[in-house]
């Protein structure tokens, strides 16, 4: 394989011997210059210009998807402007449209869904990298990454046929009975609903979390551990004060990713959250993502405003998406140094 | 790490209170991990115990019968899916790798980390944003849904994934090598295809597959692009059906026929797309280079 690899070019390449045994005279010679143009310098340019266009076709992409969204919400925009999202009636059929019950269900559900998921994830991302036995290490880290590979539909299914009822049975009236004086526990404990979809989130970027927070642990020098244990610290203080203090950026690097994620989940959420535009204080009642009135309602809405209201509640995720992405790149890369390692979202 | 054992061993006594704490959070983090596994176990476990009964011939060959008639099958949300994967891969992999190859051999600079920074970012834009996307530029000018317009959406989704791979897995192949090429006096273009390129293959394979099972389970941005048919579709022009949403349709029915084959047909996709991971840890534990 190398040695065709390494022939391969000189069929086609300049071939200096060759030239240089000719017999020129001054226009061969100029010919054989512009041979070598051609085999050279043209190629390379054009070459460097169709891989230069590809990369602007990144960025060209993102521009674009901004480009289109606003493009399309511009209806709704001039319609309701910024009340589109303080308002919370959203009703289709008299074309008036405010967006705050997918706003709140989105921003609840997703804190829900970090606050399950970060210890978990850190006390994964610890015992992987810290605690277990060296064989141990890669077929555990392939499970959890597993994780990431399954689809969200697939999540959305096990939640509707098996996490909704174990809620309903014994989780919810266990919350309702024990903390339900709190007011974020109480109702009907049906299953569907926010604090449903936050756990199902939460499940899916428990992957995402972790690895990441087990990169940048893994960034931390073996010294800086080892200088912990020799102050007399023991295992977990070495943790905590050697390794976790030292990945603090990148971890939160990590957790606002797994926001971005949250964030934008559409299926699995869609399937249980219950989708019905209300906010209640109760975590056991429904509720509606942006994501998810997206997802039931696109492709039915009738009327230009209805899909540009719809459209927008897109941009406006685009742009929440965006800034945390941002944010959570810069971090990660403040502590591996902008290393391209693998992409984990 | 046995060093750090002798230093324990060597620093006793040590407060009951510390030794304690230590012990907890051990046991913590132990409970997490399997906090964590619990719910892998768990879907696994019943992907296999409802799917596995209810895939038979007739799921693999024969379309959706109508409610309440029972049998039928998904095999033409199978294939629908293939070529709308298929669609997505001829737009998005040579898309990907381009702007891989321009990262890796030319990105060097300032422009080259906006670019980078633009891969990333894009990565994390909601599924379902780029359904809308995709819906804007090519349905409304085909003026119905089609399964081009699915496979525009996923190719989409692939493209910053290989980006960011391809860069890694080119980076990866020896400054040496690429050298030795311009060396005999072989152009830049052509080294960077058939020396640097070639010497990463498996790397740049591990990316594209990976982008393909991230993309071969999304729902989202099927649903108002490849919008899914009851039928035999292979117009790529007309609305098709693909795998993810036909077991979304089937989950949030009433039947428990369509249940059934909704299990069904997660079992199939599962056994895909994880199919295509573990092929990549294979491909990444004999390729050459990839082992980042």
């Amino acid at each position: 394989m190398a040695n065709r690899a390494f022939q391969q070019p000189n069929m086609s390449g300049p071939q200096p011997l060759e030239v240089a045994n000719l017999k020129v005279s001054p226009r061969q010679g100029e010919a054989a210059r512009w041979l070598r143009r051609s085999t050279g310098e043209l190629p390379d340019q054009f070459f460097k210009f169709l891989m230069l266009a590809c990369g602007i076709g990144v960025l060209g992409l993102l521009v674009l998807i901004f480009y289109e969204l606003l493009l399309r919400s511009d209806l709704s925009w001039h319609a309701f402007g910024l009340r589109f999202f303080t308002q919370s009636e959203w009703d289709p059929v008299n074309e008036h449209f405010g967006a705050l019950p997918f706003i709140y269900g989105t921003i609840v559900s997703s804190i829900l869904a970090l606050i399950i998921a970060v210890p978990l994830s850190v006390g994964v991302a610890v015992f992987t990298t810290e605690m277990c036995p060296r064989a141990l290490r890669g077929p555990l880290s392939f499970f959890v990454e597993l994780l990431a590979a399954i689809p969200s539909v697939i999540y959305g299914l096990w939640a509707i046929f098996v996490l909704v009822p174990i809620m309903s049975r014994y989780i919810e009236p266990f919350l309702g009975k024990t903390l339900g004086w709190t007011g974020l526990f109480e109702g009907a404990p049906y299953g569907i609903g926010m604090l449903s979809a936050g756990i199902i989130l939460a499940i899916m970027i428990v992957p995402i979390i972790s690895s990441i927070t087990r990169e940048v642990m893994m960034v931390v020098p073996q010294h800086q551990r080892e200088a912990v244990l020799a102050l007399g610290a023991t295992r977990w203080e070495m943790i905590r004060i050697g390794v976790l203090r030292n990945a603090r950026a990148g971890m939160a690097g990590g957790i606002i990713l797994g926001l971005g994620r949250a964030l934008g989940e559409t299926m699995a959420v869609t399937m249980v959250i219950g989708n019905r535009p209300e906010i209640a204080k109760s975590l056991f009642a429904p509720g509606y993502t942006m994501a998810s009135v997206l997802a039931n309602e696109f492709s039915e809405a009738t009327g230009n405003v209805y899909l540009s209201a719809l459209v927008e509640i897109g941009l406006a995720l685009f742009l929440v998406t965006i800034v945390v992405n941002a944010l959570a790149r810069l971090l990660v890369w403040s502590v591996t140094r902008g290393l391209p390692r693998s992409s984990h979202a | 790490m046995p060093d750090t054992r002798r230093a324990q061993i060597a620093l006793e006594p040590m407060s009951l209170r510390r030794r304690l704490t230590d012990h907890v959070m051990t046991g913590l983090a132990v409970g997490t991990v399997i906090l964590v596994l619990l719910p892998l176990i768990a879907i696994f476990g019943y992907l296999v115990y409802r799917g596995i009964g209810s895939i038979n011939w007739a799921f693999l060959t024969q379309t959706p019968k109508p409610v309440g008639e029972s049998g039928g099958g998904m095999a033409n949300a199978i294939v629908g899916s293939c070529v709308i994967l298929g669609i997505a891969s001829i737009i998005g992999v040579p898309f990907g790798i381009g702007a891989g190859i321009y990262l890796a051999e030319y990105g060097r600079n300032t422009f080259g980390n906006v670019i980078r920074f633009t891969a990333d970012v894009l990565n994390g834009v909601p599924s379902i944003v780029i359904g809308i996307v995709a819906y804007a530029i090519v349905v409304l000018y085909q003026r119905h849904f089609s399964a081009f317009a699915g496979g525009v959406a996923l190719a989409i989704m692939m493209v910053p994934t290989i980006t960011r791979t391809t860069e890694e897995m080119l980076l990866l192949v020896p400054r040496a090598l690429r050298e030795a090429s311009y060396g005999l006096g072989v152009p830049r273009w052509r080294t960077t295809l058939s020396i640097t390129l070639r010497t990463a293959t498996s790397g740049v394979i591990t990316g594209v597959m990976l982008a393909f099972a991230r993309v071969a389970g999304e729902t989202a941005p099927l649903l108002f692009t490849a919008f899914g048919n009851q039928f035999w579709n292979l117009n790529t022009a007309q609305p098709t059906a693909a795998l993810p949403l036909q077991i979304f349709t089937y989950a949030i029915s009433p039947y428990d026929e369509w249940h059934r084959q909704a299990w069904a047909g997660a079992l199939v996709l599962i056994i895909l797309i994880v199919g295509a991971v573990a092929a990549v840890r294979i491909a990444v534990r004999h390729g050459t280079f990839g082992a980042a």
